[in-house]
């Protein structure tokens, strides 16, 4: 009876810690393509509107934190670290543009800009963000569909 | 005391609205050479990135709020506490020629604890060995208030930290997390403090990122905050884990990064946003 429960027990363990594992993102892969993403993320075009919203949410994107963008010159305090992003439509396909926001170290090497679609590969992750990325895929997306408005 | 705050509220309040017209100021930042070997041409003070009113609120020290500490300190200076009935002053007399300097090469080599302490330690180790008086937790009042009285008697010096003999491995470990990037964010100290510094980024100028003003009287926070707190405050901010006060981690930090700013004149109490 003794060894019964015993096991039982350890099966309620062994089931428990498989949950936990499962809780635990997998890494997130990028389809590179010559320093590119080409496949959508979510497999659908996304959203300008709400990318602008995710691009200026200060827990989102924060973009603004160290771009500037004159067309949002209402919004204060554009940052200085990274270019401006201007015309930046022009200078990138949508498939850069998407490998830039996902994870811009792939491209440049040494930037300081944070990889905003990467989940592992990172120190001393607080653990509320432990297996998340910055943003979701959808977020992606619609960021880099606001970008292309930015001709 | 009243029309101190008051006047204190109208900096806060000025120097608030001068940092969003900041961009379009040219700031002129002077500094000091550095020595052969340092990682900066120019070492400059956090000082020197800050707008003029929260510069004249640091210069005048009746206006400046971090001089309520030293104040405050000052009389727990001459307090007995703890079994031994003794107080700072039974031992050391009076801070402003005992305690000259002391501040301004902190960290320091401890023989007996074969380690480097630095002020906070220090102060809690004579508490504890000497009065025999229960240590003051980190980030209390009566803490960093005694930290920013005793700093404050090296007021004008020049950091002089040593970093070579039993320092130098924990020189090389204070760098190695310097260069390290850490959290979601993926950021290390130097990806602002080192490439970035002078740059605005958001409503702020990046500094260099030195110590030589803590501990420093934030507006945003409305308190004097320790070193290792700010420490902990950017970890955070880079969404990571950071390390605990007083852990070895970031005192081997606070080491290095009283080097980076080798040099500079000790401000305690300092005035930053």
């Amino acid at each position: 009876m003794r060894r019964s429960l015993m096991a039982a027990f350890a099966l309620c363990l062994a089931a428990g810690s498989a949950l936990a594992q499962e809780a635990v993102k997998e890494p997130i892969r990028l389809d590179v393509v010559d320093d590119s993403l080409p496949k959508s993320l979510t497999g659908a075009p996304g959203d300008a509107v709400a990318g602008k919203k995710v691009f200026l949410t200060r827990t989102l994107g924060n973009c603004l934190a160290c771009h500037q963008v004159t067309s949002l010159k209402t919004e204060e305090f554009h940052g200085e670290f990274g270019p401006s992003l201007d015309g930046v439509a022009g200078r990138y396909t949508e498939a850069q543009l998407r490998l830039i926001v996902a994870d811009p170290k792939r491209i440049f090497t040494d930037t300081v800009m944070p990889a905003f679609f990467k989940n592992d590969g990172l120190s001393r992750v607080r653990p509320e963000f432990v297996g998340k990325s910055i943003l979701t895929a959808a977020q992606v997306e619609d960021v880099v569909a606001y970008l292309k408005t930015l001709n | 005391m009243l029309s101190r705050y008051i006047r204190l509220a109208v900096a806060i309040a000025a120097a608030a609205s001068v940092a969003t017209c900041a961009s379009a100021e040219e700031p002129e930042r002077k500094g000091i050479p550095a020595p052969p070997g340092h990682v900066f041409k120019t070492i400059i003070s956090g000082y020197q990135f800050r707008s003029k009113e929260t510069r004249a609120l640091q210069d005048d020290d009746l206006e400046n709020p971090g001089f309520l500490a030293v104040e405050r300190a000052a009389d727990a200076w001459k307090k007995v506490e703890g079994s031994e009935g003794k107080s700072c002053m039974s031992c050391h007399g009076e801070a402003e020629t005992s305690m000259k300097g002391v501040g301004a090469a902190m960290p320091k080599w401890d023989d007996k604890l074969a380690k480097p302490v630095n002020l906070e330690q220090r102060i809690n180790i004579c508490r504890s060995e000497h009065m025999k008086a229960e240590p003051w937790k980190f980030k209390s009042r009566e803490l960093t208030d005694m930290t920013t009285f005793v700093r404050y008697q090296s007021h004008g010096m020049p950091v002089a930290v040593k970093t070579d003999g039993p320092m130098s491995p924990w020189f090389e470990r204070g760098k190695q997390t310097y260069y390290t990037r850490y959290g979601q964010l993926d950021l290390a100290c130097a990806s602002c403090h080192e490439r970035n510094n002078g740059k605005f980024m958001r409503a702020d100028f990046l500094s260099q990122g030195q110590t030589n003003g803590f501990p420093t009287y934030r507006l945003r926070d409305q308190r004097l905050v320790p070193l290792h707190e700010r420490f902990e405050g950017c970890m955070f901010d880079v969404r990571a884990e950071p390390f605990k006060p007083l852990s070895d981690e970031f005192l081997a930090l606070e080491l290095y990064v009283a080097w980076r700013g080798i040099g500079l004149p000790v401000e305690t109490p300092s005035v930053r946003n």
